[in-house]
């Protein structure tokens, strides 16, 4: 049984109201940091517990709060990215359902780190109920002294505002969310300058994922040395994984990162293996835009080592034989799973959200999504040259969505050869 | 500016300095030539444009003299700055020219090509970017989106099925208008250029969007299927407007003006927007005061069969002594001397039907 350190008291009755929250313990943190700690201690601790994002990215926390510009007399934000669009991941909502509490503390330990005196919740569109959940925790705060002015008497005045998206993808990128919380049509913009000196409205900010806030509450806690033991390597801390498809137990796991891709599949304290007694056939490891794996290369590296839950483990073997974390979308597919329909519904979910604003983009994912219909209806003339076009197009470079195109060229690829080798072909 | 730092920047083995926070693209432009990479959606003159059409990507084998490493990934040479030391390889490295070949072929997914009806034809960047960067064939076998003609105002016309989307026009109504009218809707490949809902462009500079469309999109209602560009003679003109600098282009056939466009430097770019008054309601030749025919270096095809910068008659150049070194040829025997045809004091020209020895002999006596 791994630790828990975010949901450890996920399931006591009430935890989403806040007078059971404090009575569990909660906004320690916040008396701790605000009390106690500078904020360049507390950046220091984050950056000593090795946390890494948990949007997908895997950037250390620690060292993206260390990037922010302090420029005198200049307002400085932190912004939650609550805009958890990836088809796979719903980890987000999960804790922003249930623990909401849990996120808000987060954000005023880390809006004190930051010096951010207005600091932004970004929710999803279709999360339409949550943010009154958000709304209400954030008026029990209030009301109890932890945000507002001068929170515990300590002088530091604090305000989180709820902001919802109109429903787009694109806006988990963390510049296009930036454009979308100033009103703006929400195109990513070109880096640098990085939203560490540059901003929503041209001020410096931080955007941080909901989980990586969250995290921040056991940092300061137990201090980052605890939580860098737990993991393993630079995978420390605990992870939210929302496992989905074929399996008996779908649902929100926090994971230590040192269990085995088939100790999280097949175990019953996870995901309870697969219904049916079907077999494996292939896995989405990390939220639909991280490479698919089938079942050989999930279980076992290239190399013939065990795959474990963790950053480096899952992305071992690069694009080409391995995958990523990502945000922690664990999608199981069985044997009866057609890889080219999964595939294809992801490119059309692509096209669909794809912004428009660099060419390859824009382009690219409809033809693939038209391609892999007319694969997975059986009219393709299986023109793979097609799919080494797209990923050799080399569109990386782009803002945020050709990168996932890269993906795609590559899933197309990999799900045309997979589908042919498991059919006997 | 005396302040800013020289950085020094190789692209494609060519070394030049240039000030700090200058972009890759901008210090091959001033190497020019092949070296500087083709841009569909970056514009000099107008702010934040770039970064869309990815047809600039450039590979960074050198990051800078602090920092050699590579840069990971194929940038995009409009809005990366360089760096001191830093080598640009554009041309030189097939990683680029196979990329941006992927690009123009993107690009070309969605558009209709439509050349032999596009009064952009002769002009288009796409259609320049096509010949020199792309394949001769698309994989694409599937419809293509289309949309309906828009009138954007009694001037203007929108052809969104070629759009490429730059958002230039956006930009330059961003910024040279109070307001703008019109922006993209909708996302992805279904994303167009339209005004809410239907509305028409009126700005007095509002003009100024056909000339920075690269492709046929954006086209000008007073000048639409009225003549080919490459028939058309580009004069720099000038008169005395109270908007704007009236400095333009004429685009004339004999003396009648067909279209007046902004002046163009030699990357396309608009080097003063002009008014509407100018570019729409001036059409007469007596409007206007010609300067002199305008130099078009790019787009060849509307160079051909023009005078090459010159008025006036140019002769062939006689080569026999340029290859004897300044050598006159000597001359051996006098034709004149000894044949009583090809007088050279009979004008040919002068006599009134075919020449018949008559002539010559009548000459003679």
């Amino acid at each position: 049984m791994g630790r828990k350190l975010l949901l450890e008291k996920a399931h006591v009755e009430g935890i989403r109201y806040f007078d059971v929250y404090r009575r569990e313990g909660g906004y320690r943190s916040v008396e701790k940091a605000l009390k106690t700690m500078t904020q360049d201690e507390i950046v220091e601790e984050v950056k000593k517990s090795g946390l890494r994002g948990r949007g997908g990215a895997g950037f250390p926390a620690g060292m993206k709060w260390g990037f922010i510009a302090k420029p005198e007399g200049v307002p400085r934000h932190l912004v939650c990215n609550a805009d958890e669009s990836e088809p796979g991941t719903f980890k987000d909502r999960y804790l922003m359902e249930f623990i909401p509490h849990l996120l808000i503390e987060g954000l005023i330990v880390a809006s004190y780190a930051l010096g951010s005196h207005d600091t932004y919740i970004y929710i999803r569109g279709e999360y339409a109920w949550i943010p009154d959940i958000l709304e209400q925790a954030i008026a029990e705060a209030k009301a109890n002294g932890f945000l507002g002015k001068n929170i515990l008497g300590t002088g530091f005045d604090c305000e989180i505002y709820v902001h919802r998206g109109a429903g787009a993808y694109i806006c988990g990128e963390e510049t296009a969310l930036i454009e979308s919380l100033e009103g703006k049509r929400g195109n990513p913009r070109i880096k640098p300058p990085f939203p560490a000196i540059k901003g929503a409205w041209g001020r410096p900010t931080v955007v941080n994922n909901v989980e990586t806030l969250a995290a921040v509450v056991p940092i300061i806690n137990e201090g980052g040395e605890e939580f860098a033991k737990i993991g393993v390597g630079k995978s420390t801390g605990t992870k939210l994984i929302s496992a989905c498809g074929n399996i008996n137990k779908p649902g929100v796991y926090e994971i230590d990162m040192t269990i085995s891709v088939e100790e999280f599949i097949y175990s019953d304290e996870y995901c309870g293996g697969i219904p049916n007694g079907k077999r494996l056939k292939a896995c989405i490891p990390g939220g639909s835009s991280v490479p698919i794996l089938p079942a050989n290369l999930l279980l076992k590296t290239a190399k013939g080592e065990t795959r474990y839950m963790n950053y480096e483990s899952l992305s071992d073997g690069g694009f080409a034989t391995g995958s990523m974390m990502g945000s922690g979308g664990f999608i199981v597919l069985d044997e009866d799973q057609c890889v080219v329909r999964n595939t294809y519904s992801l490119a059309r979910f692509y096209r669909h959200e794809s912004c428009g604003q660099c060419s390859p983009c824009r382009e690219g994912t409809g033809w693939m999504e038209k391609v892999l219909l007319r694969l997975e209806k059986g009219k393709e003339k299986l023109v793979i040259s097609i799919c080494f076009g797209i990923s050799k197009a080399k569109l990386k470079a782009t803002p945020f969505v050709p990168w996932v195109t890269l993906h795609h060229g590559r899933w197309l690829l990999q799900s045309v050869i997979l589908e042919m080798s498991l059919n006997g072909m | 500016m005396s302040d800013t730092p020289l950085f020094k920047v190789t692209i494609d083995n060519i070394s030049i300095e240039v000030p700090a926070g200058t972009t890759i693209l901008n210090a091959a432009r001033i190497i020019g030539g092949d070296v500087a990479p083709p841009a569909m959606c970056y514009y000099s003159k107008l702010e934040g444009s770039g970064g869309k059409c990815r047809t600039c990507l450039v590979e960074v084998s050198k990051g800078s003299e602090k920092d050699p490493r590579p840069m990971p990934k194929l940038v995009a040479s409009c809005r990366t700055t360089v760096m001191d030391g830093m080598e640009v390889k554009n041309i030189t490295s097939p990683k680029v020219v196979d990329a941006r070949a992927s690009i123009v072929e993107f690009l070309l997914l969605n558009h209709p090509l439509d050349c032999p009806i596009c009064d952009q034809a002769g002009e288009c960047h796409l259609q320049d970017l096509s010949y020199e960067h792309g394949k001769d064939g698309t994989r694409y076998e599937f419809q293509r989106r289309t949309f309906k003609k828009q009138d954007l105002g009694k001037y203007i016309q929108l052809h969104m099925t070629r759009c490429i989307l730059c958002y230039r026009c956006v930009y330059t109504a961003d910024q040279i208008s109070n307001k703008r009218s019109h922006g993209v809707l909708d996302r992805g490949d279904h994303s167009e250029i339209a005004t809410f809902i239907e509305k028409s462009l009126d700005n007095n500079f509002i003009g100024n969007v056909i000339d920075v469309c690269p492709v046929g999109a954006l086209t000008d209602k007073t000048f639409r299927f009225k003549n080919r560009v490459w028939f058309l003679k580009p004069m720099d003109a000038h008169r005395d407007c109270p908007a704007c600098s009236g400095k333009v282009t004429l685009w004339n056939r004999g003396d009648e003006v067909y279209r007046v466009t902004a002046r163009k430097d030699q990357w396309g770019e608009v080097e003063e927007w002009i008014c509407n008054d100018c570019r729409f309601e001036n059409k007469k030749s007596t409007d206007w005061i010609i300067e002199g025919p305008r130099l078009i270096d790019r787009h060849s095809v509307i160079s051909q069969g023009h005078y090459a910068g010159k008025i006036g008659l140019t002769m062939p150049t006689e080569t026999f002594s340029a290859v004897h070194h300044g050598r006159q040829p000597k001359l051996l025997m006098d034709i004149h001397s000894v044949s009583e045809v090809n007088q050279t004091d009979i004008d040919l020209s002068s006599i009134n039907g075919p020449a018949h020895s008559n002539n010559f002999n009548s000459n003679k006596d």
